[in-house]
Protein backbone atom coordinates (compact mmCIF):
# COMPACT_ATOMS: atom_id res chain seq x y z
CA UNK A 1 0.00 0.00 0.00
CA UNK A 2 1.08 3.35 -0.49
CA UNK A 3 2.55 6.21 2.19
CA UNK A 4 1.50 9.29 3.62
CA UNK A 5 4.65 11.59 2.93
CA UNK A 6 4.08 14.98 3.77
CA UNK A 7 1.23 17.36 4.64
CA UNK A 8 0.64 21.47 4.49
CA UNK A 9 -1.34 24.15 4.72
CA UNK A 10 -1.93 27.67 4.22
CA UNK A 11 -4.29 29.98 6.11
CA UNK A 12 -5.24 33.95 5.71
CA UNK A 13 -3.78 36.69 7.83
CA UNK A 14 -7.05 37.73 8.64
CA UNK A 15 -8.08 36.67 12.07
CA UNK A 16 -11.96 37.23 12.89
CA UNK A 17 -12.78 36.38 16.44
CA UNK A 18 -16.02 35.59 18.53
CA UNK A 19 -16.26 39.33 19.18
CA UNK A 20 -16.48 40.59 15.95
CA UNK A 21 -19.47 37.40 14.76
CA UNK A 22 -21.31 38.65 17.99
CA UNK A 23 -21.54 42.08 16.79
CA UNK A 24 -22.40 40.48 12.86
CA UNK A 25 -24.85 38.19 14.11
CA UNK A 26 -26.40 39.10 17.88
CA UNK A 27 -24.50 36.07 19.26
CA UNK A 28 -23.04 36.06 22.67
CA UNK A 29 -19.29 35.71 21.97
CA UNK A 30 -18.64 33.62 25.02
CA UNK A 31 -21.80 31.25 23.60
CA UNK A 32 -20.28 30.69 20.48
CA UNK A 33 -16.77 29.02 22.30
CA UNK A 34 -19.00 27.67 24.48
CA UNK A 35 -21.12 25.89 21.15
CA UNK A 36 -18.47 25.31 19.40
CA UNK A 37 -15.15 25.19 20.38
CA UNK A 38 -14.02 27.92 17.90
CA UNK A 39 -12.02 31.48 19.13
CA UNK A 40 -11.48 32.44 15.92
CA UNK A 41 -11.37 31.97 12.36
CA UNK A 42 -9.39 33.22 9.01
CA UNK A 43 -10.68 34.64 6.23
CA UNK A 44 -9.13 35.63 3.20
CA UNK A 45 -9.01 38.95 1.85
CA UNK A 46 -11.14 40.09 -0.94
CA UNK A 47 -9.05 38.86 -5.09
CA UNK A 48 -8.30 35.90 -2.81
CA UNK A 49 -9.17 32.48 -4.67
CA UNK A 50 -9.49 29.17 -3.95
CA UNK A 51 -6.51 28.09 -6.24
CA UNK A 52 -4.53 31.02 -4.74
CA UNK A 53 -4.56 29.07 -1.11
CA UNK A 54 -4.59 25.77 -2.82
CA UNK A 55 -0.82 26.43 -4.43
CA UNK A 56 0.18 27.59 -0.42
CA UNK A 57 -0.69 24.69 0.86
CA UNK A 58 0.63 22.58 -2.01
CA UNK A 59 3.89 24.29 -1.80
CA UNK A 60 4.08 23.66 1.80
CA UNK A 61 3.34 20.17 1.28
CA UNK A 62 6.07 19.92 -1.33
CA UNK A 63 8.86 21.67 0.62
CA UNK A 64 8.34 19.36 3.34
CA UNK A 65 7.92 16.05 1.31
CA UNK A 66 11.11 16.87 -0.30
CA UNK A 67 9.84 16.69 -3.50
CA UNK A 68 9.44 18.58 -6.87
CA UNK A 69 6.36 19.59 -8.39
CA UNK A 70 7.88 17.99 -11.84
CA UNK A 71 7.75 14.56 -9.53
CA UNK A 72 3.98 14.79 -9.12
CA UNK A 73 2.19 12.19 -11.35
CA UNK A 74 -1.58 13.36 -10.67
CA UNK A 75 -3.35 15.96 -8.68
CA UNK A 76 -6.83 15.66 -6.47
CA UNK A 77 -8.19 18.46 -5.62
CA UNK A 78 -11.17 19.15 -3.31
CA UNK A 79 -13.06 22.21 -2.36
CA UNK A 80 -16.94 22.94 -2.48
CA UNK A 81 -16.59 26.67 -2.66
CA UNK A 82 -14.78 27.40 -6.05
CA UNK A 83 -15.15 30.34 -8.00
CA UNK A 84 -16.51 28.34 -10.65
CA UNK A 85 -18.84 25.49 -11.60
CA UNK A 86 -16.02 24.55 -13.91
CA UNK A 87 -13.00 24.04 -14.49
CA UNK A 88 -12.69 23.83 -10.80
CA UNK A 89 -9.25 25.26 -9.03
CA UNK A 90 -7.54 22.09 -10.31
CA UNK A 91 -6.26 22.49 -13.77
CA UNK A 92 -5.41 26.09 -12.63
CA UNK A 93 -3.28 24.61 -9.17
CA UNK A 94 -1.80 22.02 -11.94
CA UNK A 95 0.11 25.02 -14.30
CA UNK A 96 0.51 27.33 -11.74
CA UNK A 97 3.15 24.43 -10.17
CA UNK A 98 4.29 24.67 -14.22
CA UNK A 99 2.83 20.93 -15.02
CA UNK A 100 0.80 21.44 -18.18
CA UNK A 101 0.17 17.64 -18.65
CA UNK A 102 -0.53 16.00 -15.73
CA UNK A 103 -3.78 14.75 -14.85
CA UNK A 104 -5.05 17.10 -11.95
CA UNK A 105 -9.02 16.18 -11.11
CA UNK A 106 -11.25 18.55 -9.17
CA UNK A 107 -13.01 16.10 -6.55
CA UNK A 108 -16.49 18.72 -5.64
CA UNK A 109 -17.16 18.15 -2.67
CA UNK A 110 -17.35 19.99 1.08
CA UNK A 111 -15.82 17.97 4.40
CA UNK A 112 -15.00 14.88 2.99
CA UNK A 113 -13.45 15.96 0.08
CA UNK A 114 -9.76 15.47 1.43
CA UNK A 115 -10.63 12.21 2.96
CA UNK A 116 -11.48 10.90 -0.24
CA UNK A 117 -8.84 12.24 -1.86
CA UNK A 118 -6.31 10.37 0.04
CA UNK A 119 -8.54 7.56 -0.31
CA UNK A 120 -8.70 8.10 -4.39
CA UNK A 121 -4.65 8.48 -4.20
CA UNK A 122 -4.30 5.90 -2.56
CA UNK A 123 -5.24 3.79 -5.18
CA UNK A 124 -4.08 6.02 -7.79
CA UNK A 125 -0.65 5.95 -6.74
CA UNK A 126 0.30 2.23 -8.01
CA UNK A 127 -0.03 4.06 -11.16
CA UNK A 128 0.72 7.70 -10.74
CA UNK A 129 3.50 7.30 -8.60
CA UNK A 130 3.35 11.04 -6.08
CA UNK A 131 -0.41 12.17 -5.89
CA UNK A 132 -0.83 15.57 -4.51
CA UNK A 133 -4.30 15.85 -2.77
CA UNK A 134 -5.41 19.50 -1.90
CA UNK A 135 -8.46 20.75 -0.83
CA UNK A 136 -9.10 24.74 -0.42
CA UNK A 137 -12.19 26.54 1.04
CA UNK A 138 -13.03 30.29 1.12
CA UNK A 139 -16.19 29.20 3.27
CA UNK A 140 -16.61 33.17 4.15
CA UNK A 141 -17.99 34.42 1.11
CA UNK A 142 -20.36 31.34 1.61
CA UNK A 143 -22.08 32.04 4.67
CA UNK A 144 -25.12 34.76 5.65
CA UNK A 145 -24.74 37.00 9.00
CA UNK A 146 -28.39 36.46 8.51
CA UNK A 147 -27.81 32.81 9.69
CA UNK A 148 -25.82 33.18 12.66
CA UNK A 149 -25.64 29.10 13.14
CA UNK A 150 -24.16 28.89 10.29
CA UNK A 151 -21.89 31.71 10.46
CA UNK A 152 -19.94 31.09 13.65
CA UNK A 153 -18.61 28.38 12.44
CA UNK A 154 -16.77 28.71 9.35
CA UNK A 155 -13.32 30.27 8.21
CA UNK A 156 -11.23 29.84 5.13
CA UNK A 157 -7.64 27.72 4.74
CA UNK A 158 -6.35 25.26 2.71
CA UNK A 159 -3.89 22.27 2.99
CA UNK A 160 -2.23 19.19 1.42
CA UNK A 161 -0.74 16.02 1.43
CA UNK A 162 1.25 14.04 -0.60
CA UNK A 163 0.70 10.06 -1.14
CA UNK A 164 3.64 8.51 -2.56
CA UNK A 165 3.95 4.86 -3.95
CA UNK A 166 7.49 5.05 -2.67
CA UNK A 167 8.20 6.21 0.73
CA UNK A 168 6.49 7.98 3.79
CA UNK A 169 6.25 8.53 7.33
CA UNK A 170 2.98 6.31 7.44
CA UNK A 171 1.90 3.19 5.25
CA UNK A 172 -1.53 3.91 4.48
CA UNK A 173 -3.25 0.43 5.77
CA UNK A 174 -7.04 0.60 4.72
CA UNK A 175 -10.40 2.91 4.15
CA UNK A 176 -13.66 3.27 3.84
CA UNK A 177 -16.12 5.60 2.30
CA UNK A 178 -19.12 5.73 3.07
CA UNK A 179 -22.77 7.70 1.49
CA UNK A 180 -26.38 8.45 2.52
CA UNK A 181 -27.62 10.65 -0.12
CA UNK A 182 -31.39 10.01 2.18
CA UNK A 183 -29.79 13.46 3.76
CA UNK A 184 -28.45 15.40 1.23
CA UNK A 185 -30.66 18.50 1.43
CA UNK A 186 -29.71 18.78 5.42
CA UNK A 187 -26.39 20.26 3.90
CA UNK A 188 -26.03 22.12 0.78
CA UNK A 189 -24.68 24.80 -1.01
CA UNK A 190 -26.94 25.89 -4.01
CA UNK A 191 -25.14 26.84 -6.79
CA UNK A 192 -26.25 30.65 -6.33
CA UNK A 193 -26.69 31.82 -2.07
CA UNK A 194 -25.36 30.57 1.01
CA UNK A 195 -24.44 27.42 2.64
CA UNK A 196 -27.91 25.75 4.02
CA UNK A 197 -27.59 23.58 7.49
CA UNK A 198 -29.46 21.84 9.26
CA UNK A 199 -27.83 21.21 12.34
CA UNK A 200 -29.69 18.79 14.11
CA UNK A 201 -29.46 16.56 11.99
CA UNK A 202 -25.73 16.79 10.89
CA UNK A 203 -25.05 16.11 13.89
CA UNK A 204 -27.23 13.43 14.74
CA UNK A 205 -25.74 11.07 12.18
CA UNK A 206 -22.32 11.97 12.47
CA UNK A 207 -21.76 11.11 16.27
CA UNK A 208 -23.58 8.22 15.03
CA UNK A 209 -22.00 7.39 11.85
CA UNK A 210 -18.47 7.84 12.72
CA UNK A 211 -17.94 6.49 15.94
CA UNK A 212 -19.19 3.29 13.97
CA UNK A 213 -17.40 3.53 10.74
CA UNK A 214 -14.16 4.22 12.75
CA UNK A 215 -14.84 1.12 15.35
CA UNK A 216 -15.13 -1.57 12.29
CA UNK A 217 -12.27 -0.42 10.37
CA UNK A 218 -10.63 -0.95 13.58
CA UNK A 219 -11.89 -3.63 14.40
CA UNK A 220 -11.85 -5.81 11.07
CA UNK A 221 -7.86 -5.01 11.84
CA UNK A 222 -7.79 -6.55 15.14
CA UNK A 223 -7.10 -2.58 17.01
CA UNK A 224 -8.81 -1.00 19.87
CA UNK A 225 -10.04 2.57 19.26
CA UNK A 226 -7.69 3.02 22.48
CA UNK A 227 -4.34 1.41 20.98
CA UNK A 228 -4.38 4.68 18.50
CA UNK A 229 -2.01 7.08 18.57
CA UNK A 230 -3.64 10.15 17.02
CA UNK A 231 -7.10 11.11 15.11
CA UNK A 232 -7.15 13.28 12.73
CA UNK A 233 -10.66 14.88 12.37
CA UNK A 234 -12.37 16.90 9.85
CA UNK A 235 -12.53 19.94 12.83
CA UNK A 236 -16.35 20.30 12.43
CA UNK A 237 -17.17 21.47 16.21
CA UNK A 238 -15.27 21.09 19.44
CA UNK A 239 -18.13 19.28 21.14
CA UNK A 240 -18.41 16.46 17.95
CA UNK A 241 -14.49 15.27 18.27
CA UNK A 242 -15.93 14.77 21.86
CA UNK A 243 -18.67 12.72 21.23
CA UNK A 244 -16.96 10.64 19.06
CA UNK A 245 -13.70 10.20 20.71
CA UNK A 246 -16.48 9.39 24.14
CA UNK A 247 -18.19 7.03 22.08
CA UNK A 248 -15.05 5.53 21.84
CA UNK A 249 -14.02 5.61 25.01
CA UNK A 250 -10.52 6.97 24.02
CA UNK A 251 -9.40 10.34 25.85
CA UNK A 252 -10.20 13.59 24.40
CA UNK A 253 -6.77 14.72 23.82
CA UNK A 254 -6.07 11.40 21.03
CA UNK A 255 -8.29 13.25 19.00
CA UNK A 256 -5.57 16.59 17.68
CA UNK A 257 -7.43 19.41 17.57
CA UNK A 258 -6.77 23.16 16.13
CA UNK A 259 -11.11 24.28 15.86
CA UNK A 260 -10.43 27.08 18.07
CA UNK A 261 -7.89 28.76 15.82
CA UNK A 262 -9.35 28.32 12.25
CA UNK A 263 -13.19 27.29 13.10
CA UNK A 264 -14.51 24.95 10.06
CA UNK A 265 -12.63 25.36 6.85
CA UNK A 266 -14.58 22.37 5.55
CA UNK A 267 -12.84 19.86 3.14
CA UNK A 268 -9.19 21.27 3.81
CA UNK A 269 -9.65 21.24 7.98
CA UNK A 270 -8.35 17.50 8.09
CA UNK A 271 -5.79 18.33 6.01
CA UNK A 272 -4.85 21.51 8.19
CA UNK A 273 -4.80 19.18 11.27
CA UNK A 274 -2.74 16.79 9.88
CA UNK A 275 0.08 19.68 9.03
CA UNK A 276 -0.20 20.84 12.30
CA UNK A 277 -0.06 17.97 14.21
CA UNK A 278 2.93 16.31 11.97
CA UNK A 279 4.87 19.99 12.33
CA UNK A 280 4.10 19.94 16.26
CA UNK A 281 4.95 16.47 18.24
CA UNK A 282 3.90 13.46 15.43
CA UNK A 283 7.22 12.20 16.27
CA UNK A 284 6.54 11.86 20.47
CA UNK A 285 3.36 10.15 19.20
CA UNK A 286 3.33 6.23 18.21
CA UNK A 287 0.70 4.16 17.60
CA UNK A 288 -2.00 3.88 14.31
CA UNK A 289 -2.80 7.05 13.19
CA UNK A 290 -6.76 7.28 12.09
CA UNK A 291 -8.16 10.26 9.88
CA UNK A 292 -11.73 10.60 9.91
CA UNK A 293 -14.43 13.13 7.99
CA UNK A 294 -17.95 13.63 7.51
CA UNK A 295 -19.79 16.21 5.77
CA UNK A 296 -22.15 16.92 2.98
CA UNK A 297 -23.86 14.17 1.47
CA UNK A 298 -23.82 12.74 3.52
CA UNK A 299 -20.68 11.16 2.63
CA UNK A 300 -18.39 10.23 5.43
CA UNK A 301 -15.14 7.73 5.82
CA UNK A 302 -12.24 7.35 7.99
CA UNK A 303 -8.48 6.08 6.70
CA UNK A 304 -6.31 3.86 9.07
CA UNK A 305 -1.94 4.16 8.81
CA UNK A 306 0.67 3.05 10.34
CA UNK A 307 4.09 4.98 11.16
CA UNK A 308 7.30 3.72 9.93
CA UNK A 309 9.47 3.25 12.79
CA UNK B 1 -43.58 1.64 33.33
CA UNK B 2 -45.59 3.75 30.59
CA UNK B 3 -44.29 4.40 27.47
CA UNK B 4 -44.63 7.86 28.39
CA UNK B 5 -43.03 7.74 31.82
CA UNK B 6 -40.17 5.77 30.08
CA UNK B 7 -39.43 9.07 27.19
CA UNK B 8 -39.49 10.99 30.22
CA UNK B 9 -36.76 9.41 32.05
CA UNK B 10 -34.57 9.45 28.86
CA UNK B 11 -35.34 13.22 28.15
CA UNK B 12 -34.09 13.67 32.06
CA UNK B 13 -31.49 11.88 31.67
CA UNK B 14 -29.88 13.89 29.42
CA UNK B 15 -31.44 17.44 29.68
CA UNK B 16 -31.11 19.58 32.40
CA UNK B 17 -35.21 20.01 33.21
CA UNK B 18 -36.18 20.70 36.41
CA UNK B 19 -40.19 19.57 35.54
CA UNK B 20 -41.34 17.42 32.65
CA UNK B 21 -42.23 19.11 29.36
CA UNK B 22 -45.52 19.50 27.98
CA UNK B 23 -46.71 16.40 25.58
CA UNK B 24 -46.47 18.37 22.75
CA UNK B 25 -44.01 21.05 24.17
CA UNK B 26 -41.02 21.60 21.70
CA UNK B 27 -37.62 19.88 22.94
CA UNK B 28 -35.89 22.06 20.82
CA UNK B 29 -37.43 25.38 21.22
CA UNK B 30 -37.85 25.07 24.41
CA UNK B 31 -33.56 24.55 24.64
CA UNK B 32 -34.24 21.04 26.39
CA UNK B 33 -32.31 19.22 23.40
CA UNK B 34 -29.50 20.88 21.14
CA UNK B 35 -27.70 18.92 18.52
CA UNK B 36 -25.74 17.51 21.09
CA UNK B 37 -27.84 16.21 23.57
CA UNK B 38 -29.89 14.77 20.99
CA UNK B 39 -28.03 11.70 19.64
CA UNK B 40 -27.65 10.99 23.20
CA UNK B 41 -32.06 11.18 23.71
CA UNK B 42 -31.71 8.52 20.67
CA UNK B 43 -29.28 6.28 22.07
CA UNK B 44 -31.24 6.65 25.54
CA UNK B 45 -34.23 5.52 23.71
CA UNK B 46 -32.82 2.28 22.45
CA UNK B 47 -31.60 1.46 25.34
CA UNK B 48 -34.90 2.34 27.95
CA UNK B 49 -36.80 0.57 24.75
CA UNK B 50 -34.62 -2.11 23.76
CA UNK B 51 -34.77 -1.13 20.34
CA UNK B 52 -32.57 -0.11 17.54
CA UNK B 53 -33.79 2.98 15.88
CA UNK B 54 -32.02 2.70 12.22
CA UNK B 55 -30.42 5.55 10.39
CA UNK B 56 -33.33 6.43 8.20
CA UNK B 57 -34.85 7.20 11.15
CA UNK B 58 -32.85 10.12 12.23
CA UNK B 59 -35.09 12.91 11.35
CA UNK B 60 -35.15 15.34 14.60
CA UNK B 61 -38.37 16.30 13.78
CA UNK B 62 -39.42 13.35 15.16
CA UNK B 63 -37.81 13.33 18.32
CA UNK B 64 -39.24 16.92 19.14
CA UNK B 65 -41.86 16.52 21.37
CA UNK B 66 -43.17 13.62 23.66
CA UNK B 67 -45.99 13.20 21.88
CA UNK B 68 -43.61 12.74 18.96
CA UNK B 69 -41.57 10.21 20.23
CA UNK B 70 -44.52 8.20 21.47
CA UNK B 71 -45.96 8.30 17.91
CA UNK B 72 -42.64 7.48 16.53
CA UNK B 73 -42.44 4.46 19.18
CA UNK B 74 -45.96 3.34 18.85
CA UNK B 75 -45.54 2.99 15.03
CA UNK B 76 -42.04 1.47 15.35
CA UNK B 77 -44.44 -1.28 17.66
CA UNK B 78 -47.21 -1.49 15.30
Amino acid sequence: MPYLRSFGCALPAERVDNEALAARTGRDAAEIEEKTGIRERRYAAAGVTVADLGLAAASDCLANSGLSAQEVGLILFATGSGERCFPGPASELAARLGLTSTPAIDLPMASVGSLTGIALANDMAPRYGNVLVVASEIMSRRISDADPDTAILFGDGAGACLVSRESGFARIVDFALYTDGNSAGSLYLPSSGTLQMNGLAVIMHASRKLPRAIGDLLNKHGISPADVGVYLMHQANANLLRKVASTLKVPDERFFSNIECYGNTSSASLLIAAAEWRRADAKAIAGPIVLAAFGAGFHWGVLLAEQIA
Amino acid sequence: MSKQAGILKVIHAVADLATDPAPDESLFGSGALDSFTLPDLVTGLEQEFRITIPDTDLVPERFDSVAKIEAYLDKRAG
